[in-house]
């Protein structure tokens, strides 16, 4: 039995044992977003203070923001302010863990209760239309011919666009500690370099580039995922014999130090918010995918992607062990 | 012409009465917050989004253009009368703006602010209609090197242009240097000047040290002056229009400064602060009365406001036609675009052109709509400085400090800001001009990186610098700026010599 499906028991036995969905109205939910508003942080945050009203699971959520150092001054205000209230959660993501590692945090993603990933976003690697490579081969040989010419413009320095450098790079054989990356701030400026052919690649999220892909100014080379994405033309990294796979995703978080009862109430809201069409439908219209897992399933996954992520960012050296 | 065509379709959706009044509402938002300093237009349209989101797509997209421009305006009625510049972008405008205003002769400036947008705004928006793909690819194949070398001219320029010696602006400017070196590195993502402080990691925020810098030290500037005899402020001296002569002085430095806007607002790191910076050094060099600078030189306002207006419209080249957002404000505005689905770019001009073109055509609308907002009011604002001094400097107070804990609320933020008020203080007292503090520290992290950039991608190679003709032509103006005024001077000293 998977714990999804013993949360979702839960769910249903707690729903039978208050008798309503009653308990669930009256919670009145904090979210913070440790970002400025506007990012995908934020966007995550008020796109569940939208569902889980519209679910009514909820009676009102407030969304709060908390910028800084890539989510590290808003994590550590939600450890030490947030502690123990079982009504409040927090946006985080993919981002958050390299950045607490390099800012050489005090507080870590131990210290916070994970409640569960939500969505993901495949990453693709891009080249200008008039480029020489054609595919994810001719880049890895590009990559293994001369290593510090191959330019990858990409988001900030340890973020997902840089992991999935030295993850490239790792991953065919060359030296990751070599990679010439050059990080912009925001795709907006990435794809100016790109597409003036300053930069040999970009890497950034797929709805990022998906105009230009279509349009044909950009060449995708391959995406992160599993498996081919319906209604995608791009062959997956693994087609072309890459193993490549990664996604940059969005979880929620709850205070340390909240009760088991506490978690559940709050697992079980997230759940609920996550099957309603209200979520879906914002999903839609961001071009979000579903990536729901909860509970402990959750917890597992954060704790190899910790790993994975400090690895690829320590042999880059942008952690200093 | 297809592009005339297309322009009278998107008159049409634009006058239709509810996307008026999205405009109207969006134009009265934008210059509420734009006057605010510290909450801007970024973070309306990112607080907006939610609430918009069941409206028709066109209708948001115009209100939040509204918004865009309305910030524009509203930053420099602040900057003008309390020297408080709402935004980054109408600093420049606070320069001469205010000392006019004290001068008794704020109606004459908020007025050329406000016709000076409007032409600005109006030349630029014809601009983006006409010109917007050609300016895409100048703007795409603007590298690195390039963005350095616009940078040094800017540098050269500024440092030149403010303080009463060349040595007293470099010195101002390499403290805004200095404090741009705060918090985490860009590309290596190494903490520099943080000292463990978490909140200096995102470095020092433009709009705080701007406001400690100008409204803070002036305030406590004034303080420390009351025992020299007040300073008598005139609230009204002549005119409280624009006169024939304003007009004469002001129309050049409206185009001019929309030359400088509208391009480099397209550059995808092109910003405000340069265009409105590089204008106000322009009309200082070009004007007839150069002597009038630092006192009120109506010049001073037409050209930085024009400038700052003209790249909000070059912002949405890139934004409507590539789907680069290269302003926090433009960056919303794309999620507001992907909200419902849409992705600004190549394609969008041709799946939803009465969606671009509504756009565009409401963007003249907001720039009509702010003018005959803006003008009747110019009599009510200057009434504001006939409040008593005292009265009028606490006011200034609380509104910059609740302006700064309201963009970033933390102890940190607030420290930062009274320390800054004690230095702008200290600059005031000891003559050392304040502005090239604060173009320091916007444009010296974009100068290093891209430096850094060009360098990564040239594999260290210097020359890179010098291959592209841009960045070459550049360097060179910013050389020959740097080392003229030595040499005329040497030259003078020759001569003088001679006799």
């Amino acid at each position: 039995m998977t714990s999804y499906t013993r949360l979702l028991g839960a769910a249903v036995a707690l729903t039978l044992l208050t008798g309503a969905p009653a308990f669930s109205q009256q919670l009145e939910l904090k979210v913070m977003a440790p970002a400025a508003p506007g990012g995908g942080w934020d966007q995550t945050a008020r796109a569940m203070q939208q569902a889980l009203v519209a679910a009514g699971v909820a009676r009102s959520v407030q969304v709060t923001n908390v910028a800084g150092a890539g989510g590290s001054v808003g994590i550590a205000q939600f450890v030490n302010g947030a502690k123990g209230d079982g009504n409040q959660l927090m946006v985080n993501g993919f981002v958050m863990v390299g950045a607490l590692a390099m800012n050489k945090s005090p507080v870590t993603l131990d210290q916070v209760t994970p409640i569960a990933r939500l969505t993901e976003e495949i990453q693709v690697i891009v080249v200008p239309a008039n480029s020489p490579i054609k595919t994810a081969q001719d880049l890895a040989a590009a990559v293994k011919a001369d290593i510090a010419r191959v330019t990858f413009a990409g988001g900030s320095a340890g973020g997902v666009d840089h992991v999935m450098a030295a993850l490239f790079a790792g991953t065919i054989g060359a030296d990751a500690k070599k990679i010439n990356y050059i990080p912009f701030s925001g795709g907006g400026e990435s794809l100016a370099a790109i597409l003036g052919g300053k930069v040999t690649a970009g890497i950034s999220g797929l709805s990022e580039y998906d105009g230009q892909i279509k349009s044909g100014k950009l060449r995708a080379l391959g995406v992160t995922s599993e498996k081919r994405i319906a209604g995608v033309d791009i062959p997956t990294f693994r087609e072309q014999g890459i193993d490549l796979v990664l996604a940059n995703w969005r979880s929620v978080m709850a205070p340390p130090g909240i009760t088991a009862e506490q978690k559940k109430t709050l697992g079980d809201a997230v759940e609920k918010m996550v099957k309603s069409d209200a979520w879906k439908g914002i999903l839609k219209q961001k071009g979000w995918d579903d990536a729901y897992v909860g509970g402990d399933a959750f917890a597992d996954f954060l704790k190899k992607e910790t790993l994975r992520v400090t690895d690829v960012l320590k042999s880059v050296g942008l952690i200093k062990s | 012409m297809d592009a005339f065509v297309a322009l009278a379709n998107g008159m049409a959706v634009a006058v239709q009465p509810m996307n008026l009044l999205y405009a109207l509402i969006g134009v009265l938002l934008g210059t509420a917050v734009g006057v605010l300093p510290g909450i801007g237009p970024a973070l309306t349209v990112a607080l907006l989004l939610p609430v918009t989101y069941k409206l028709d797509p066109g209708g948001s997209l115009i209100m939040f253009a509204g918004i865009y421009y309305g910030g524009m305006y509203g930053g420099s009625t602040t900057a003008i009368l309390i020297n408080t510049p709402g935004e980054s972008a109408s600093m420049a405008t606070a320069l001469e703006g205010n000392k006019m205003a004290k001068a008794g002769r704020g109606g004459p400036a908020l007025a050329t602010a406000a016709i000076g947008s409007f032409v600005a705004g109006t030349i630029a928006t014809i601009g983006l209609a006409f010109l917007a793909p050609w300016l895409v690819d100048f703007a795409v194949n603007f590298g690195p090197e390039d963005y350095f070398a616009l940078m040094c001219v800017a540098f050269v320029t500024v440092s030149a242009t403010f303080g009463s010696s060349p040595i007293r602006g470099l010195t101002s400017l390499f403290i805004g240097l200095s404090l741009g070196l705060v918090g985490i590195d860009k590309l290596t993502g190494q903490a520099r000047l943080a000292f463990g402080i978490p909140e200096l990691l995102d470095g020092v925020e433009v709009t705080t040290l701007a406001v400690g810098l100008f409204a803070i030290g002036e305030a406590l500037y004034v303080v420390s002056r009351r025992h020299h005899g007040e300073e008598k402020l005139e609230p009204v001296r002549g005119s409280l229009w624009m006169t024939r002569e304003d007009w004469q002085r002001s129309w050049k430095p409206w185009l001019r400064g929309t030359v400088f806007g509208f391009p480099i607002g397209a550059l995808p790191a092109g910003g405000a602060e340069i265009p409105t910076f590089l204008s106000y050094s322009t009309e200082k060099r070009l004007a007839k009365h150069p002597e009038e600078f630092g006192k009120g030189a109506i010049e001073g306002v037409a050209g930085p406001e024009a400038a700052n207006n003209a790249s909000a419209a070059g912002t949405l080249v890139p934004l409507l036609t590539l789907g680069l957002p290269t302003s926090a404000t433009a960056a919303m505005m794309l999620a507001g675009f992907q909200q419902y689905g849409l992705n600004p770019g190549p394609l969008l001009f041709a799946e939803r052109p009465e969606l671009v073109w509504g756009l565009i055509a409401s963007l003249f609308i907001a720039n009509v709509m702010l003018l005959v907002l803006n003008l009747p009011l110019v009599g009510l604002w200057v009434k504001l400085l006939a409040i008593p001094q005292p009265w009028l400097y606490a006011g200034i107070l609380v509104f910059a400090t609740t302006g700064t804990i309201a963009a970033k609320p933390s102890v940190v933020e607030l420290s930062m800001l009274a320390g800054f008020g004690v230095m702008g203080f200290l600059m005031r007292r000891f003559d050392f001009p304040i502005a090239p503090v604060v173009i320091g520290l916007i444009l010296g992290p974009i100068a290093e990186s891209q430096l850094r950039r060009a360098m990564s991608i040239s594999l260290g190679d210097p020359m890179a610098l010098l291959q592209s003709p841009m960045s070459a032509t550049l360097l060179a103006i910013a050389l020959i700026a740097l080392v003229a005024p030595f040499v005329m001077q040497g030259l003078g000293r020759f001569k003088a010599n001679e006799d």
